[in-house]
């Protein structure tokens, strides 16, 4: 068992062997621009990203000529929000989006209200959904998008996409989703769900950094985006630059092995992220899950440890990776926003972790973990003065904190 | 983020973790910090009266590894010291030993802060203690 063991699957996977086999020719010997049109270094190179089109439409149910690649999703989220933004500036200027979204969608959003548009940040309910009403009556005569993820990447919690997709067909508002962290772990379909726009990330689904697509719906509707980047006109005008063609083939190869191996991986997903909670919650007390149970992703768990802090926690596993909505652990000293947003106290967002399962993860591990963090957890709660004070019985809502 | 040797070395090694009779007179409880800020501290000191000697300091931390690093740190500088010159141990001596770097400061502060509170239970009692011999007498 290699160490320290990787667990942080929402944060970034490794590459899939196989996707880095299909990427490493197109680096010194099929190297062509794909721009380039009147040679065969430029037509094999072209050959090669349209049939990573064709990949990734597949695996999302959509057409190959509706696929733009970008940098990533943060390019993708950016691309889709301000370019519907601006096409549209004329029909409305409202957008409602979620506030557990990425930052990527979030700070879009915020830079977006700077230059006089309108955003309702739609709250969510303990469970971490969306809630559908609200969104019928967020929506006005001036929205022209609604932007929200289709899985979460802190809690791993489904959205309703399809029933929102539904709303805002009804609407007549664009539908925006963030589609990165729940592609090639659940089945995504662009129509069934009544999706406009989607944003992907290689790095999610065992791909490599640094490539990305959007996918922009071709008919009923046809949207359309104003670019942002500019110089050269490529993927149909939508975002210009010479395209990263080996990244292109990996995104390509890393969907199509999903497409293939996700009926088989998620069970065999689910079925260690099950073993791994009923394990913590059999031998520890006071551990409890944040967000939907029934609407989660098959791959993901965040826990709280009560009484315990997750950056001491996070130590204390240091041959496991992992991440935690501690404040401790934040470059700005905040806690989680997204568990925020579920009504969880601080205390609990301190004591948050999370754990994020993948392809290469085997049981040994996963029982190894439940190990340590069962030591660990025990060990840090007698260090702890609020488990004492708990079981004392003390109610510590009802405790004056000495705070200055 | 890179944790000194001192700091791992207390988090695993964790000196004079647990809890003294808070209602014995001679022991002072100083508790700080909130949950809500990720920190809270519980440390308390057993005074000689006669000697006026710290004899024995136990602490129990909520919070990161800096947290109880610092306050761990703390105890064991605290047995053998005098009330007075527990006082005059200052957070900056926590950073300089345990090579705290700039976002873990306040773990250092609030274990200054600790100390002091538990002082300052002591010195409560103490006048309590005083008190009622003088109205005894």
């Amino acid at each position: 068992m290699k160490k320290p063991i990787y667990l942080d699957n929402h944060a970034t996977t490794p590459m899939d062997p196989r996707v880095l086999q299909a990427m490493l020719p197109y680096f010194t010997e099929y190297f062509g621009n794909a721009a380039s049109r009147n040679h065969e270094f430029g037509w094999v190179a072209e050959q090669a990203v349209d049939k990573a089109r064709k990949q990734i439409a597949d695996l999302i149910g959509a057409s190959a000529r509706e696929i733009i690649f970008t940098s990533g999703a943060t390019e993708s989220d950016n691309l889709a929000i301000k370019g519907v933004a601006e096409m549209y500036a004329e029909k409305g200027n409202h957008i409602i989006t979620a506030a557990t979204e990425h930052k990527a969608v979030l700070d879009t959003c915020k830079k977006l209200e700077k230059n006089g548009y309108r955003v309702t940040y739609l709250p969510v309910k303990g469970d971490g959904l969306v809630d559908l009403d609200m969104l019928r009556e967020a929506t006005t005569d001036k929205t022209i998008l609604v932007t929200i993820m289709y899985a979460n990447n802190e809690i791993g919690v489904l959205q309703p996409v399809a029933e929102i997709g539904k709303i805002c067909r009804e609407k007549g508002v664009l539908f925006h989703t963030d589609g990165v962290q729940a592609i090639g772990k659940v089945p995504v379909d662009v129509n069934r769900d009544h999706i406009d726009l989607m944003s992907i990330t290689g790095h999610k689904l065992y791909g490599p950094k640094g490539v990305g697509a959007l996918y922009v719906r071709r008919k009923a509707p046809r949207v359309q985006l104003t670019a942002q980047m500019d110089g050269g006109g490529h993927e149909r005008g939508m975002r210009s630059g010479t395209l990263n063609v080996p990244g292109i083939v990996g995104l390509g190869e890393a969907c199509a092995i999903c497409h293939k191996e996700m009926p088989e991986e998620s069970k065999r997903m689910q079925y260690l992220r099950d073993k791994l909670r009923n394990r913590l919650e059999k031998e520890l007390d006071e551990v409890y899950l944040n967000g939907s149970w029934e609407h989660r992703l098959p791959n993901s768990l965040n826990l709280s440890f009560a009484y315990v802090e997750g950056e001491s926690l996070l130590m204390g596993i240091n041959d496991v990776a992992v991440s935690s909505g501690s404040a401790c652990t934040s470059a700005t000293l905040e806690p989680s926003y997204v568990l925020k947003a579920l009504g969880l106290g601080d205390d609990i967002a301190h004591s948050s972790i999370r754990f994020g399962i993948g392809r290469f993860n085997t049981e040994e591990e996963i029982d190894y973990v439940a190990d340590k963090l069962v030591n660990v957890v025990r060990k840090l709660r007698e260090l702890s003065p609020l488990y004492e004070m708990a079981k004392e019985g003390i109610d510590l809502s009802k405790v004056q904190w000495a705070h200055d | 983020m890179a944790y000194s040797d001192k700091v791992l070395d207390h988090y695993n090694n964790p000196r004079n973790v647990g809890s003294l009779d808070k209602k014995d007179s001679n022991v002072g409880t100083g508790m700080v910090g909130a949950p809500e800020c990720g920190d809270v501290m519980k440390l308390q000191i057993k005074v000689n009266d006669a000697s006026g000697i710290i004899e024995d300091a136990k602490f129990k931390t909520f919070g990161c590894g800096s947290a109880i690093a610092s306050s761990s740190l703390a105890t064991e500088w605290l047995k053998g010291k005098t009330v007075d010159e527990a006082l005059a141990i200052k957070n900056t001596d926590i950073v300089n030993e345990l090579s705290l770097p700039p976002v873990k400061i306040h773990c250092s502060v609030l274990a200054e802060d600790a100390i002091k509170a538990a002082i300052s239970d002591y010195r409560a009692k103490q006048g309590q203690k005083v008190g009622s011999e003088q109205t005894v007498a």
